[in-house]
């Protein structure tokens, strides 16, 4: 199997890696680079827990191939907090209950992280379709629903 | 009880019982920091991938593994014949039968575990499955279980034919696995001939799967050195699974720890023990090295516990005002090839028997027939006690054909049969004792905040324009908190759970619980608990579960258990904690201990104002100068009991319009009142009910795992299997009565599950009532669109003008 020499900006931080042509890019973040934050939760791109920010834009890390991401810029849920100060997306969920195995919890802040920088204010229905690509088991979604309002008004005070 | 603004300030810093305690657990999940069983990676790592059977039925002719060890990278190729000599080949179920590890010369299901391949990375693993070659002989496949019994029906487990006791009582075909019938049958008789009205409905009740985010997996790590095994695993039940493994390997149970750590949600489906993680252990005790087995996706739905799948044939017997005479219920229960659902050993129905629900019912009968079929193993409690979702569906769904049948509004023929405040306990014709409730009250209070007189006449109005609406309601009855052990076990293990807290000298607390949570927030609630019982603030007082070695023995959490059972520990080992904190006080206060009293979170001498020690005063002198004849050190340990389940209970209205042409049916509102006893953290009971509402939602309007002829399952990925994501998900709007289970040391009663199994009948009776003018008695979930427009267009309601 041919194997490749990537680097690509990981939270910020350069990392080299060398992958197998097949390799997907939710592993080598985990297990390579050990940020085990991003999960895997149905391979098919369905769950949306292993949801990745790529180049600015939220992609589901199961079916991007790791060499797709070099030269490139990802962030995980690992990269929302700066220096030691969590972002408001991540307060919001905890303020109002946004999580419960924490399971998706990763892939929707990361989500939420995007969709609020393409509208940073948002109606309760354009928060359903922007968060529609990321599946919850536990909170049916209504307190994730308003952690998002309650973050992107938190962001538009700032 | 505070009265001062400083005693309400002293109060709030405890964050005990009853306040919206922010969740302990989100720091860490939020920031990515949670360890779930993927996340550990230990040193010299090796990955386990399953060779998995095409067919549902099928004998192995031979199994190939030449060019799968041949691939670099690969450790070991194991089969049936490699387990063999361990006898690991079968297991034990937890209903009393056995399970192929890996496929003993015959497969019983599509992608049964027939040969498991380590490797050193999950690629290579992968690979070498595709080289595994194995030939097999198609066999005649048994997918309907209506015909499971008949005589010439293709017998499928072998290794049991000639037994005529397959773990649960006689059987009476090589496919049959147990009778099981509880009442009395002929008084119930009687009550039917007798009876003015009768009503019988053929309700059927899909296979589907509780499928958290995270799929089953476990890295096992065999110490040779030590002769000791550690195993982290996405269980819900640890201890038992230390257990059952000691019983299996051979291995003292004292060198076996198993660690649940983060568990990407539960929802009954990883109280079970799988080939998975059986075939992990034996690979790293084979090879010395520790053993990783994650499933993917469409193995977690092709195979681990999936649930209900019963025909259920219900029966009411009542008079012309309503009032009900007698039920009965024979339902034929589809097991798979394996009886492995997990129920306490002497429930083979699980407590469907629950199924007379809120109502007064003098005599009753119900009998489950559980047959083998060719498809997986399973039949577990999915977001609900044990068969509690099922009897609670029949009975919520005859209730509205009795009601239809008689011409009397649902709610009143309810409150016409509910069991009345006054007659608590309350002893049911199925022997149950409810403990507690007041369904009046929680149906009145529903039907004023939605208006229901309302909702009727725009239903009458929709109706006369050949518009679709549907009310839909429940009124239920759940039995949770198994359970007393006189009558509640697993492989004999009695169902208690426990709770070990310690005070340390400077008065803050560490507590470890038999219990394990997989999002419900115990770090957070018990804590709670303990803070009141004790007068310590919440957050100095420290929750862990899930590590046996460190933990105290419990049966873990599922059916709605920790609270009931573990939170009755937590409170338990507390107030042991509190009586010796009350001698320590007396001595210190040179007092009489019946001349103290307890304020908040300290002991006061009666009237006299400053005599007083604080339990951190209490604690430090545990440790420093205790009275003479007192053991130092302030802990407890407590293993609790139950004397009987908690009932708790609800009243949910659900309004649905159907589009005439598409069938699309959208939930415009859904009105769940619980009453859970006790409330311990409003937030986190609100979020519980939200998620369970949305499980019943997802199983009542999609959810379901169908198989072809040949027993091919279908539906067995996240296209195809239903899970709602935030476009389909109604909004929730919830509400609660109070009414505290009499034995419950708090009067709690568990909360997590009644949305699910209340809302499910719900959505149905929606969906049906919006038919009902047309005669409509029952809708077989799940109500997908395609599904409610063949009504539709069976009924020719789609005509345009």
């Amino acid at each position: 199997m041919a194997k490749h020499n990537i680097s690509f900006k990981l939270n910020g931080q350069q990392v080299n890696a060398l992958v197998e042509s097949r390799e997907l890019l939710v592993h080598v973040i985990r297990e390579q680079c050990g940020q085990t934050g991003t999960h895997i939760g149905c391979e098919t791109s369905h769950c949306g827990v292993c949801t990745v920010d790529l180049n600015g834009e939220s992609v589901k890390s199961c079916t991007v191939l790791a060499v797709q991401a070099d030269g490139s810029e990802v962030m995980t849920v690992e990269g929302l907090a700066q220096n030691g100060v969590l972002h408001a997306v991540q307060e919001a969920f905890m303020q109002e209950h946004g999580l419960q195995c924490g399971f998706c919890t990763p892939g929707m802040l990361i989500r939420a992280y995007r969709f609020l920088q393409e509208n940073p204010n948002p109606t309760e229905e354009e928060i359903r379709w922007g968060l529609s690509g990321n599946l919850c088991r536990c909170t049916g979604y209504q307190n994730i629903i308003k952690a998002v309002k309650v973050a992107a008004e938190k962001m538009q005070s700032v | 009880m505070a009265t001062t603004a400083e005693d309400l300030a002293r109060e709030d810093k405890l964050q005990g019982l009853g306040c919206s305690r922010k969740r302990k657990e989100d720091p860490r999940f939020i920031q990515g920091k949670g360890t779930y069983v993927d996340d550990v990676k230990l040193p010299g790592m090796l990955f386990a991938d399953m060779v998995r059977s095409p067919y549902a039925h099928a004998r192995i002719k031979s199994i190939n593994k030449d060019k799968a060890l041949a691939l670099p990278g690969v450790h070991a190729v194991l089969t049936a014949a490699d387990l063999k000599p361990l006898n690991l080949h079968w297991m034990p179920t937890l209903a009393g039968d056995v399970q192929a590890v890996l496929a003993d010369e015959k497969v019983h299901l599509q992608y049964q575990e027939v040969a498991v391949v380590i490797a050193d990375d999950r690629y290579i693993a992968a690979d070498a499955v595709e080289l595994v070659e194995v030939e097999y002989e198609p066999l005649p496949v048994l997918v309907d279980p209506h015909k499971a019994l008949d005589d010439d029906a293709p017998i499928l487990r072998e290794d049991i034919k000639d037994k005529d006791n397959a773990g649960q009582g006689p059987r009476k075909h090589p496919n049959h696995i147990f009778s099981w019938e509880v009442g009395e049958q002929e008084a119930t008789s009687r009550a039917f001939d007798e009876a003015e009205v009768v009503v019988k409905e053929e309700i059927y009740y899909p296979r589907v799967h509780p499928s958290p985010l995270e799929t089953c997996g476990c890295v096992a790590s065999f110490d040779k050195v030590k002769g000791s095994l550690m195993v982290y695993i996405t269980s819900q039940a640890p201890h038992i699974v230390r257990t059952v493994v000691s019983m299996l390997s051979g291995l003292p149970e004292s060198k076996v720890r198993i660690i649940s750590p983060d568990i990407g949600g539960g929802f009954g489906n990883k109280v079970g023990i799988y080939p998975g993680y059986v075939t992990a252990i034996v690979a790293s005790i084979v090879l010395g090295r520790p053993v990783k087995w994650v499933e993917d996706r469409m193995e977690h739905l092709s195979t681990t516990a999936w649930a209900r799948d019963y025909y259920m044939t219900g029966e009411l017997a009542a008079d012309k005002n309503g009032r009900i005479k007698g039920l009965r219920v024979n339902v034929l229960a589809d097991h798979g090839a394996f009886n492995s659902h997990a129920q306490p050993t002497k429930w083979p129905a699980g407590f469907f028997s629950i199924c007379t629900g809120s109502y007064d019912i003098p005599v009753a009968y119900v009998k489950v027939d559980g047959v083998y079929t060719n498809k997986a193993p399973g039949g577990v409690a999915y977001r609900c006690s044990f068969r509690v979702t099922e009897a609670v569906y029949v009975i919520e769904r005859m209730m509205d054909v009795l009601a239809q049948k008689l011409g009397i509004d649902r709610m009143e023929l309810r409150m016409r049969n509910f069991v009345k405040p006054e007659q608590f306990p309350y002893h049911t014709a199925l022997g149950w004792e409810l403990d507690s409730g007041d369904y009046h009250t929680a149906l009145t209070k529903v039907l004023k905040a939605v208006d229901y007189e309302g909702l009727i006449k725009e239903q009458a109005e929709k109706r006369s324009k050949g518009e679709l609406m549907g009310i839909g309601v429940t009124t239920f009855t759940e039995v949770v908190g198994a359970g007393p052990s006189r009558n509640c076990d697993i492989l004999g293990v009695g169902m208690f759970d426990s709770a070990e807290i310690r005070v340390h000298p400077t008065g803050s607390v560490i507590a470890r619980m038999g219990t394990i949570s997989q999002g419900q927030g115990h770090q957070t609630t018990y804590a709670q608990i303990i803070a009141s019982e004790l007068g310590i603030p919440s957050d100095e007082i420290q929750i862990e579960e899930g590590d046996t070695d460190t933990a105290p023995y419990g049966l873990g959490t599922y059916g709605s258990r920790s609270t009931p059972v573990g939170g009755a520990a937590t409170a338990m080992a507390a107030r042991k904690i509190h009586d010796k904190a009350r001698k320590i006080a007396a001595h210190l206060l040179e007092a009489s201990e019946n001349d103290l009293e307890w304020d908040i979170d300290r002991f006061k001498v009666k009237g006299v104002p400053g005599a007083e020690k604080t339990m951190k005063e209490i604690a430090w002198a545990a440790y420093n100068r205790p009275p003479e004849g007192l053991e130092p050190g302030l802990e407890a340990v407590n293993y609790y009991d139950p004397p009987n389940f908690t009932y708790p209970f609800g009243a949910y209205l659900c309004v649905v319009d159907i589009d005439k042409y598409t069938g699309e049916v959208k939930v415009r509102r859904f009105y769940a009142l619980d009453d859970c006893g006790t409330r311990i953290n409003p937030m986190i009971i609100e979020g519980q009910i939200h998620g369970g509402l949305n499980e019943g939602f997802a199983v009542a309007m999609g959810q379901e795992l169908p198989f072809d002829a040949e027993g091919n399952i279908l539906g067995n990925t996240f296209m195809d299997y239903f899970i709602p994501t935030t476009m389909e998900t109604p909004h929730w709007e919830t509400d609660y009565t109070v009414t505290p289970s009499p034995h419950h040391p708090l009067g709690a009663k568990g909360v997590a599950e009644s949305p699910h199994v209340g809302s499910i009948p719900c959505f149905t009776s929606a969906v049906v009532n919006a038919f009902a003018h047309k005669g409509v008695t029952h809708m077989n979930m799940p109500h997908t669109s395609f599904r409610v427009w063949q009504k539709i267009h069976e009924l020719s309601l789609d005509k345009r003008e």
